[in-house]
């Protein structure tokens, strides 16, 4: 008996663990081994240079400005999405009528690709010529046409991207603050309301925000790791036939460039890669301990 | 630590096993005479024009001692063929923009030398030789690319500006064509960074890898030079963010700019929308010791060593790209519009004899430049970085330039003490 459970129990898991196995560790290992070798145009290279990949990489001003670039990035991005979303989730959730096509109408973005909306930015409403629809609208006010991509001072290129990541992932985060604030008891509010908590500000702040905090806790952990993993929408947005400017260069376009162009110097893009895991995981274990990950929202 | 120590491990035993992998291959790699019978495949990347794949079809069909499958490979080309020469089911034979250095020291390419015995003078000289390291050739140039500066005869007309010859009169000239309407300049949605590359350091009379392997742009006239660049920026002579970029001409037929930096390419479009009302002009000199320039570089045929057919593949390129001139020349010049790599044809070639083509064709022969083998992608990044930053930032170029020349003596050092290809 207790070998047929065994059995079946391989049978059901066997094929994903195998997966598992040999689509992530198995490179994943790989790579971690590469990051110790010099590693131009081979995956099974020969010489061995020991740390070198990692000083190399930890010296380059290209890469550490990137890592600089995206802890500024995700400190602003992150309160903006969690303001915003929440925000939506509040106005939606008061809704009397039409509460189910508000919640699909703002969730919708969320199901497009962060390459097709990059290119609608890009190409139709962030041009820089007369004619585009930001353009057009300044037009309106006497303003002249800016560059919006392509001008550095001011840095207008990061109201794209900011406005492009917040339109595409507002609308999810805010079906996970929904979820949050209908599992709040409204035993809660009558009880504020009868002690005579005024609604608005007050209720926000001592009731349901507390009431939230599981739901924080995880929105603002997806936040900072998909900031630190930012590629799709900033690739398609800056990069041309030749490359990748020298700002707003997340840290996995540059590696891409590093490990995947023609560059193809996979040794030293491993080590970034390694590191850049690194970081991820040291920022995420402690942001899990400082907001304690996994308390319910009874014991917040 | 563990970890990382089976990481070693592994990556380790997979080296050994490649090695053997990689002995066996080159072991069983047919000789001359058994060809027959070998089923090659030989990737290109996506042509724009119609009928290019078509043509190529038809080129391998036409092979009768192997059997040809041509792959027709749309997306990110260099990446791709970088990924799959790591494995034995890449091409055997492939179209490169390249090979780079890295692929030749690797071991990745074959040594094609002797396909081209008695006709390497026929290959124009400035796309040969980034294909020849060591003394040996790495790829065989299928056919010549250029860049060059389009302008409008009418606009400038209108505005009193003379077609520049020098880099201070295209500043000029980019300023006074500036209407609220239309832009003087553009040089790429990056403000030139991307495109212009080297050229303005040729069109100062500098290099970017020297004959003997040394940093060629170690001189303060490539600071002056290239804060010119700058100055377009910052008079807001240039045109950005334009729907498509430099490589499409759609910007300059469409009255977005009055001149415009673009390929060779182009051509067949700007004269069909503009007829004769435009002229093309090499990147204007600089300085004293400056001339004119124009980037040229050529895709060329190479044969992966990691496939099972060498020999066959070998046989297959010299067919194709040396022997076939009848294809060479359909291909280079009946679909889109490009310099045939053979001299020979390019004199035969009625459609280069005139007007903007002309023009063209003596720029390459004259002011052409093509990126040497040993400027690698990573000194590229580091230089065009630092170009983007003078450019569109302002930062000082004597600055950004000595970072530049630090890091370009590194890889320069890096790729002499590489390993040679065996």
């Amino acid at each position: 008996m207790r070998g047929r459970r065994t059995l079946w129990f391989w049978a059901f898991v066997g094929p994903f663990a195998l997966g598992l196995a040999l689509f992530t560790y198995v490179p994943l290992l790989w790579s971690v081994g590469l990051s110790f070798f010099d590693a131009h145009n081979t995956v099974t290279p020969t010489h061995f240079v020991g740390l070198d990949n990692y000083t190399a990489m930890l010296r380059d001003d290209a890469f550490v400005d990137s890592l600089k670039t995206f802890l500024v990035f995700t400190a602003f991005i992150v309160p903006a999405t969690y303001v915003f979303s929440l925000s939506l989730a509040l106005m939606v959730n008061r809704l009397e009528h039409a509460r189910a096509f508000f919640r699909s109408v703002f969730f919708l973005p969320a199901a497009c690709s962060y390459v097709v909306a990059a290119l609608v930015w890009k190409m139709s409403i962030f041009n820089g010529v007369r004619f585009g629809l930001a353009n057009t609208v300044l037009g309106w006010f006497g303003g002249d046409p800016v560059a919006w991509l392509s001008t550095t001072d001011p840095p207008w290129y990061w109201l794209v991207i900011v406005t492009v990541r917040l339109w595409l992932q507002a609308g999810f985060y805010m079906i996970l603050f929904l979820a949050g604030l209908q599992r709040i008891d409204p035993v809660l509010y009558e009880a504020a309301a009868v002690d005579g908590a005024r609604p608005g500000w007050t209720v926000l702040r001592h009731i349901t925000l507390p009431q939230l905090r599981a739901t924080s806790v995880a929105v603002v952990l997806l936040l900072v790791i998909n900031a630190f993993q930012a590629f799709d929408e900033f690739y398609n947005l800056l990069s041309d036939a030749r490359g990748y400017p020298p700002y707003a260069r997340p840290p996995l376009v540059y590696l891409y460039y590093t490990a995947l162009g023609q560059g193809q110097n996979l040794g030293l893009g491993s080590a970034g890669a390694v590191i850049l895991a690194l970081i991820i995981a040291v920022v995420t274990v402690g942001q899990a301990r400082w907001l304690g990950l996994g308390r319910t929202d009874a014991d917040g | 630590m563990t970890m990382s120590r089976r990481g070693l491990l592994v990556a380790g035993a997979g080296a050994a096993g490649a090695g053997l992998l990689a002995g066996c291959g080159s072991d069983t790699g047919r000789g001359g005479g058994g060809a027959k019978g070998a089923e090659l495949s030989q990737w290109y990347h996506q042509y724009g024009e119609a009928g290019t794949e078509q043509a190529v079809q038809r080129y391998a069909a036409a092979y009768k001692k192997a059997r040809v499958r041509v792959q027709w490979r749309p997306g990110n080309y260099d990446q791709q063929t970088a990924a799959a020469l790591l494995t034995d089911s890449g091409p055997d034979v492939f179209e490169v923009n390249g090979p780079t250095l890295d692929q030749i020291q690797g071991g990745q390419v074959v040594d094609l030398t002797d396909l081209l015995k008695g006709v390497e003078d026929d290959f124009n000289p400035a796309v040969l030789a980034p294909k020849t390291y060591d003394g040996r050739i790495w790829g065989i140039p299928q056919v010549i690319d250029m860049q060059m500066l389009y302008y409008r005869r009418s606009l400038l007309k209108d505005a009193g500006v003379e077609p520049p010859a020098t880099l201070d009169a295209l500043v000029d000239a980019a300023k006074k064509l500036t209407t609220s309407k239309v832009k003087g300049l553009f040089l790429g949605n990056d403000g030139g960074a991307g495109v212009l590359g080297g050229t303005p350091l040729y069109a100062a009379g500098l290099q970017l890898v020297t004959e003997d392997g040394k940093v060629g742009f170690d001189d303060p006239a490539a600071a002056r030079t290239l804060a010119k660049l700058h100055q377009l920026y910052a008079d807001k002579s240039l045109l950005l963010g334009a729907p498509a970029d430099w490589s499409d001409p759609s910007a300059f037929v469409q009255g977005l700019t009055a001149m415009q930096w673009s390929g060779l390419w182009a051509l067949p479009q700007v004269r069909k929308e503009l007829g004769d009302d435009f002229g093309v002009l090499p990147f204007p000199k600089d300085g004293g010791q400056g001339k004119p320039s124009v980037p040229v570089g050529a895709y060329g045929a190479a044969v992966s060593a990691r496939g099972g057919h060498q020999e066959a593949a070998k046989e297959f390129v010299k067919w194709l790209w040396v022997e076939r001139t009848d294809f060479q020349e359909d291909f280079a010049l009946s679909y889109g519009f490009h310099i045939p790599a053979r001299i020979s044809l390019a004199k035969k070639a009625a459609g280069l004899r005139s007007g903007a083509a002309a023009d063209a064709v003596r720029f390459t022969t004259d002011h052409g430049y093509a990126q040497p083998l040993l400027w690698t992608p990573a000194s590229q990044t580091a230089y065009q970085d630092a170009l983007s930053r003078i450019i569109r930032g302002g930062a000082g170029p004597e600055g950004e330039l000595r970072a530049v020349v630090r890091k370009v003596t590194g890889e320069l050092d890096r790729v002499k003490h590489a390993k040679k290809p065996s």
